[in-house]
C-alpha cells in the first residue's frame, strides 16, 4: 500500500461532464489542470483511498446508461469498471423458486409508501423490486479494513466493496431498514432527491458508523450496519407536519471530526447543527450565523486538528429557495468556537453578482499546514485558500458543474 | 443475429457499431452480449430486468418493452439511447 507522501496537493474533481485533476507546485501557488477523464460521464463522487494513495474510485452515470463505479489501483493512470456495481438483490422468489419480478420485498412488507416532499415515494422499488438509479456517495472503510469502500445510492441504499471497488454487495441491514420504514426508500431527481450520503466510520471502531439520507435523517449503527437507530433529536424538519418525528429530516452533509469522532457537525436543509456523543440531541449552532447569510447550505468542512473549527458555504434559502449565494455575494463562513460565533470570509470571491453555489461533496481541505481549503462551484470554478480559509484565489474556471472535490498529496 | 450498438455503449464493444449475438429472447441476447463485452448489460437493464429509462430496444424495427420478448437468429436488433430534452 502507498500512503500519500508527496508535497504537492492534488485535487480530484468530479463534474457533471467528466473528471479532472488539479495539481499544485510544492508551495501551492501554481496549479496544473489535467483531464477530462470520462468526458460526458456524470461523476458524482471521485475519491482517493486515505489508506492507499494508489486506490481511487469514481461513482459514475451517464444521461442514458445505468449507474456504475470505476476504480483505479495505480493512482488514476488506468481505470476499470466494477465487475459487479452496486445493485439490489433480484426481486423475491415465488413459491416454486422462480423470481417474481412483480413483487418486491418492500411490497411484501407493506413498505415503500413514501412521503417525499412533492414526490411520489417508492419509485422503482414500488414495482418489480428496487434498482439502484445513482451511486451518489463513496467512503473508504476503516483503517484496519484494507480495500473496503462503502457506497451510498439513490434510492437510498448502502453497499460495500471489500476489493477496492471491483465488486459490491448490499449492506443488507441498512437496505432492509430503509425499505421497512415508511418514507425511507423513495426516488427523485438527483442531486436534490432522496439519497444516501455522509457514510462516516468511527476510526476507533470499524463497527460504529453513521449514515445520512437526504431526505430521511441521520442513523447510527454499532454492529457494522446490521441494525440502525435514528439520531435526529433537536434537528428541525420545517417541511414535515410532525416536528418531533424520529426521522424524515434532511441532512445535506454530516462530518465527523477525525481527532474527536464524538464531535459531529451537520449542514441540514433546516440549519447547521453540532452534537457531542454520547449526547443524543443536536444543537442548532446555525442560529448564531449572521442573519443575511442564514444557515442553509450543503457542504461543511472541519479543521483536521481543531475540533472547534469548521467552514460552511451558505446559500439562499428564502422564499422560493433560489439556492444561490445570498445576495449574489458568495462567502465562506467559519467558526472557531464550535459554532458559537461565525465569521465571513470573502476576500478573493466576487463582490457582487456571484450566483454560484457549492454542492455537498465539493468542499474540502488538504490537511497541510497552514491548512488549504478548496471548493468547486456550480459554475465550474475551483477556488482555493492556503491561509486556512481567510482568502481565496480562483484556481481554474470553465469546468462543467462541479459535484465533488477531494484532496490528496502527490 | 445482428445487433446495432449506440455510441454511448461502444466503449464496451471497442468502437464497434454492429456486433453479433445469440439468444432465443432479448434477455438471452443481452446475456450473450455481456459475455462478450462485460458490463454492457447492466448499463441498459437494471438488476430486476427492467430496461433503463432512456434505453429502447427494437427488434426488426418494432419496439419491445420487455427482455422476455422472443428472438430468432434472423432478427435484427437496434439498441437505442432515447433522445430527450435539448
Amino acid at each position: 500500500m502507498s500512503k500519500p507522501r508527496g508535497n504537492r496537493v492534488k485535487l480530484l474533481i468530479g463534474t457533471r461532464k467528466g473528471a479532472f485533476t488539479l495539481t499544485s507546485d510544492p508551495v501551492r501557488s501554481a496549479w496544473n489542470l489535467e483531464g477530462p477523464l470520462y468526458l460526458g460521464h456524470i461523476i458524482y463522487h471521485y475519491m482517493v483511498d486515505p489508506r492507499d494513495a494508489n486506490s481511487q474510485v469514481m461513482a459514475v452515470k451517464t444521461g442514458h446508461l445505468g449507474p456504475t463505479v470505476f476504480f483505479s489501483k495505480d493512482a488514476g493512470k488506468t481505470w476499470k469498471e466494477a465487475s459487479r456495481p452496486p445493485q439490489y438483490p433480484k426481486a423475491t422468489e415465488k413459491g416454486d423458486g422462480t423470481l417474481d419480478p412483480e413483487k418486491s420485498l418492500a411490497e411484501m412488507t407493506g413498505a415503500n409508501k413514501g412521503y417525499q416532499r412533492g414526490r411520489k415515494g417508492g419509485g422503482k422499488g414500488a414495482k418489480g423490486g428496487s434498482a439502484v438509479d445513482i451511486v451518489f456517495w463513496l467512503s473508504s472503510g476503516h483503517e484496519s479494513q484494507s480495500g473496503v469502500w462503502y457506497a451510498g445510492t439513490a434510492p437510498p441504499g448502502m453497499f460495500i466493496s471489500k476489493d477496492g471497488g471491483d465488486t459490491w454487495a448490499p449492506v443488507q441491514g441498512f437496505n432492509t431498514y430503509c425499505q421497512a420504514k415508511d418514507g425511507l426508500h423513495g426516488e427523485g431527481e438527483t442531486p436534490g432527491g432522496q439519497l444516501t450520503h455522509s457514510i462516516l466510520i468511527d476510526p476507533r471502531d470499524a463497527k460504529h458508523m453513521y449514515v445520512s439520507i437526504s431526505v430521511g435523517g441521520t442513523f447510527e449503527s454499532t454492529d457494522a450496519g446490521a441494525s440502525w437507530t435514528p439520531i435526529n433529536k433537536g434537528v428541525q424538519a420545517d417541511f414535515l407536519p410532525d416536528p418531533d418525528t424520529p426521522y424524515g429530516h434532511d441532512p445535506h452533509c454530516v462530518v465527523m471530526h477525525p481527532q474527536n469522532p464524538d464531535r459531529l457537525y451537520q449542514q441540514n436543509h433546516c440549519g447547521i447543527y453540532r452534537i457531542d456523543r454520547p449526547d443524543v440531541k443536536w444543537d442548532r449552532i446555525g442560529k448564531n450565523m449572521p442573519e443575511e447569510a442564514g444557515d442553509f447550505g450543503f457542504p461543511i468542512v472541519v479543521h483536521p486538528h481543531d475540533v472547534d473549527r469548521a467552514w460552511v458555504f451558505p446559500m439562499d434559502g428564502t422564499e422560493v429557495w433560489p439556492r444561490t449565494s445570498p445576495g449574489g455575494r458568495p462567502a465562506v463562513y467559519e467558526t472557531r468556537d464550535g459554532g458559537s460565533s461565525w465569521h465571513r470570509h470573502d476576500r478573493g470571491l466576487p463582490d457582487e453578482h456571484g450566483y454560484f453555489t457549492v454542492k455537498r461533496q465539493a468542499m474540502t481541505n488538504d490537511a497541510m499546514l497552514p491548512l488549504g481549503l478548496y471548493f468547486g462551484t456550480t459554475c465550474g470554478e475551483v477556488y482555493g485558500s492556503i491561509d486556512e480559509g481567510a482568502s481565496y484565489n480562483c484556481l481554474v474556471r470553465h469546468l462543467p458543474e462541479i459535484y465533488s472535490i477531494t484532496a490528496t498529496l502527490d | 443475429m445482428l445487433v446495432h450498438i449506440p455510441s454511448p455503449l461502444r466503449s464496451y464493444t471497442k468502437g464497434a457499431s454492429k456486433v453479433d449475438a445469440d439468444g432465443a429472447s432479448v434477455d438471452e441476447m443481452l446475456n450473450h452480449l455481456d459475455k462478450q463485452f462485460p458490463g454492457i448489460k447492466f448499463r441498459m437493464i437494471d438488476e430486476n430486468s427492467r430496461m433503463r429509462q432512456h434505453i429502447k430496444i427494437f427488434v426488426n424495427r418494432e419496439t419491445v418493452d420487455t427482455v422476455r420478448a422472443p428472438l430468432n437468429s434472423a432478427d435484427e436488433v437496434h439498441i437505442i439511447c432515447a433522445l430527450s430534452g435539448g
